[in-house]
């Protein structure tokens, strides 16, 4: 659970440092968060053999934030819809769903072995407001 | 900061004060423990005031919705009291706010299990 706490830790700082108001930094921190829970939990399983990775950047346009698991590989598609109404009171499966409704992109690189997780907040151009 | 819980009765309703972040490996398992306990002594009462956590994750949400689920499985009642602005928008973005009973003032939540 350590490098979950980190890459929380890491996200804020570099949301904090874009100069992001306090909602996307809440939004983008609690993403990763979910991203690196994931890698532990499902990706690897708590196996602590299995590393967790990740990265995080600022290309000036956008921030970059990616979280590898070794794990056996995920599948998007496979995901079932948290808001539909069957499966409104499950006790799990909310994780991804709330990274995609933080993020302005999300995309699954399969590695071999593991899945990766990049998420993307696009930053306000100075100059595209009004 | 870990999730501290505070418990106490008013007119037959058990009210636990939440204080810190509900997440995978914090919170989640000390208020799993708290309802279960409650559960299991016959408390059918039971009120999440909320006030005090500002950070809940996907398995903290997954926790309330758990404690929902046991509670009604034994004909017990959990309802949330006094959301957070950040809670309160994860709740509904995610639909469960159509899922649980939420009161913002404790004198009303409290006459609602009667």
């Amino acid at each position: 659970m350590e490098s979950v706490e980190q890459i929380e830790a890491a996200a804020e700082k570099l949301a904090a440092e874009a100069g992001l108001d306090e909602d996307d930094r809440f939004h983008i921190s609690m993403a990763a968060r979910e991203a690196a829970v994931n890698a532990v939990l499902h990706g690897n399983h708590f196996d602590p053999i299995r590393q967790v990775t990740a990265g995080f950047e600022n290309t000036g346009a956008q921030l970059v934030i990616t979280v590898a698991d070794q794990g056996a590989g995920l599948d998007p598609a496979a995901i079932p819809d948290p808001l539909a109404p069957d499966n409104l009171l499950r006790g799990s499966g909310r994780g991804i769903f709330l990274i995609r409704s933080f993020m302005d992109e999300v995309h699954f690189r399969q590695l071999h072995p593991g899945t990766e997780l990049v998420l993307i907040k696009r930053l306000s151009q100075p100059g595209n407001h009004p | 900061m870990a999730l501290t819980i505070a418990s106490r009765e008013v007119d037959g309703v058990i009210i636990l004060d939440l204080n810190g972040r509900i997440t995978l490996g914090e919170g989640s398992v000390q208020l799993r423990d708290a309802i279960r306990g409650l559960i299991s002594k016959g408390q059918k009462n039971i009120l999440l005031n909320l006030a005090e956590v500002n950070y809940i994750d996907s398995s903290g949400l997954g926790e309330l919705v758990s404690a929902f689920t046991t509670a009604k499985n034994q004909q017990a009642e959990v309802k949330l009291l006094k959301l957070s602005k950040k809670v309160h928008d994860l709740l509904q973005l995610t639909k469960l706010y159509t899922v649980f009973d939420i009161k913002d003032d404790e004198a009303a939540a409290i006459a609602s299990f009667k």
